[in-house]
């Protein structure tokens, strides 16, 4: 398969995202944000956030829009799904994206609907060619529809399939070789996972093609347990950003300079002045390893 | 049945079933990590539904709703990946659920709060000003075929219960002081700018803004809303309508203003 988009030797290079921190963008701050103008790389949102009629959201961050970079995160499409995609999700999400003329889109490595039910999780695939080969023609069609290279988050993963022939990285390295997209390096879900699954965590880093990473994401997780009584991290965007994680970020920095950056937080949503807090650490890193 | 079919049975299954061919690497039983899904899927749409629907979870406490929701959520999973949209039916769900039937007026308040989260999500259309509502109207002598174009965010719903005073008592700490729920009541819901108001109005105007609605002249729609209640006060409805911003265009005869 010839890749639509061949990507350039570095997307960080492109015009794009700046190589700072941003922050996703909540309703509770869209006032805050706008009476305040923090000192910030970027906004992401979720694209399926905005795909109301009209109102206060879409009011707010055209405002935002107009004094930002934007980033566009699609949780809703369903990349790994079985099935094909939802056209009309994706016209709506192609609406969406020239309307804000976003400086980056990304989604998944997951699926999220069947048939006619969307069952808001991001769940796991089984790592075989038969979802390589779908996986990829979908981001085909995405690439094509939105007429732009997307980028594609590693995901958190709780269970492991039986069926899967390939291991996560090579799964990603591949999907990334066929269709040309970037990858949205989710530092969180590397720890997450890797602690799930017993792997080291600079290792899965190591074995992912970093020359393709156009965006990281860091957020905070949940802890539990499972049957056996170990410890079990679930990806809940609810809490600070582990430490563990913030060294996992410098090292990834050390190795490929400064990415622009976001602060995930989806839920049990603090003040704007402690997610700034957290960007402003993020950006003394990427400081750090700026030539 | 293919395997993601299986998985998605599994999530909203009201037992805790496992999907076949999961296993963790530790040999941990993958059930105990299959439930981490499980909790996502059912834990994020009832705290949609609790954000969308607060009176009505006020109104029965949070554990009898989110046991309502949880319940909900299994018959009637979301079919767009646009949560904001999701319980369109809830209010529905709420009316045939026997165990909430000491609160008779439960689905109504749900279905007043659906429509107030379609108002603050509705289409934006730019109003007219009252002063020019009112100077076009003044200076027509054949009212009755003016036809008025409503704000896309405008509804109505006519209710057996006092539906306005039981949701307004719960926006304040300390509010429902000698209510009677038990009067019928209807409601008039609307974005003005970047807010959502609610208006309690009597059947009368309900039958006239729904023929404004569909596009009925003016002459129609008061004739209608007359069948509806002899009280009908035209006045006052119009005042409503046209000083919080509800009339977007007025078509007069075949001309459209502006």
């Amino acid at each position: 398969m010839t890749p639509i988009f061949a990507h350039p030797s570095s997307p960080a290079q492109a015009p794009g995202l700046p190589d700072r921190a941003g922050l996703g963008l909540k309703h509770e701050h869209f006032i805050e944000v706008l009476e305040t103008s923090p000192d910030l790389g970027f906004f992401e949102v979720h694209a399926e956030n905005y795909m109301m009629a009209g109102g206060p959201f879409h009011h707010y961050l055209g405002l935002i829009r107009d004094q930002y970079p934007l980033s566009m995160h699609g949780v809703g499409l369903s990349i790994g799904g079985e099935g094909s995609l939802n056209r009309e999700h994706l016209a709506r999400l192609a609406a969406l994206i020239e309307r804000y003329q976003p400086q980056a889109f990304s989604e998944h490595l997951a699926w999220s609907s069947h048939g006619s039910v969307f069952l808001n999780d991001l769940l796991p695939l089984a790592y075989d060619s038969a979802t390589l080969h779908r996986v990829c023609e979908h981001i085909d069609q995405v690439q094509s529809t939105l007429k732009r290279p997307m980028l594609l988050e590693n995901p958190s993963t709780y269970l492991q399939f039986e069926r899967s022939t390939l291991d996560e990285t090579d799964f990603i390295t591949e999907v990334i070789r066929r269709t040309g997209c970037g990858l949205l390096l989710d530092v969180n879900n590397v720890y997450v996972s890797c602690i799930n699954h017993q792997r080291d965590p600079s290792a899965y880093i190591d074995a992912l093609p970093l020359q393709a990473v156009g965006e990281i994401h860091l957020a905070g997780f949940a802890e539990d347990s499972d049957s056996l009584g170990d410890r079990l991290l679930i990806d809940d965007h609810g809490a600070p950003v582990d430490n563990a994680v913030w060294q996992l970020y410098e090292q990834v920095l050390a190795r490929i300079g400064p990415i622009p950056t976001l602060i995930e937080r989806d839920n049990q949503v603090p003040a704007l002045s402690v997610l700034l807090a957290e960007a402003q650490h993020a950006d003394g890193l990427l400081t750090q390893v700026r030539p | 049945m293919n395997h993601q079919a299986t998985f998605a049975k599994a999530l909203l299954a009201p037992d805790q079933t496992c999907p076949d061919g999961l296993f963790s690497g530790n040999g941990a039983d993958p059930a105990s990590r299959f439930a981490v899904h499980r909790n996502t899927v059912h834990n994020g749409l009832i705290n949609a539904l609790a954000v969308a629907y607060p009176v009505t979870q006020l109104l029965v406490g949070e554990a009898f709703f989110r046991a309502m929701a949880g319940l909900y959520v299994q018959a009637c999973p979301p079919t767009s990946p646009l949560i904001s949209e999701y319980g369109s039916t809830f209010a529905n769900f709420i009316q045939g659920f026997e165990p909430a039937a000491s609160v008779p007026y439960l689905a109504d308040i749900a279905r007043l709060e659906r429509l107030r989260v379609r108002a603050y999500h509705a289409a934006d259309d730019r109003p007219l000003e009252p002063h020019t509502v009112l100077a076009a109207l003044q200076a027509r002598a054949d009212l009755g075929t003016v036809r008025l174009r409503l704000h896309p965010s405008v509804a109505t719903l006519a209710s057996a219960y006092a539906v306005v005073a039981v949701w307004a008592a719960h926006q304040t700490e300390g509010g429902l002081a000698a209510l009677d729920p038990g009067h019928a009541q209807s409601a008039l819901v609307l974005r003005q700018g970047l807010e959502v108001k609610v208006f309690a109005i009597d059947a009368g105007s309900v039958a006239f803004i729904q023929r404004l609605a569909q596009g009925e002249a003016l002459q129609t729609a008061v004739e209608r809303a007359l069948e509806a209640s002899n009280d009908f006060d035209l006045h006052q409805c119009l005042t409503l309508l046209i000083s919080h911003h509800a009339i977007t265009h007025l078509h007069l005869d075949s001309k459209v203003s502006p």
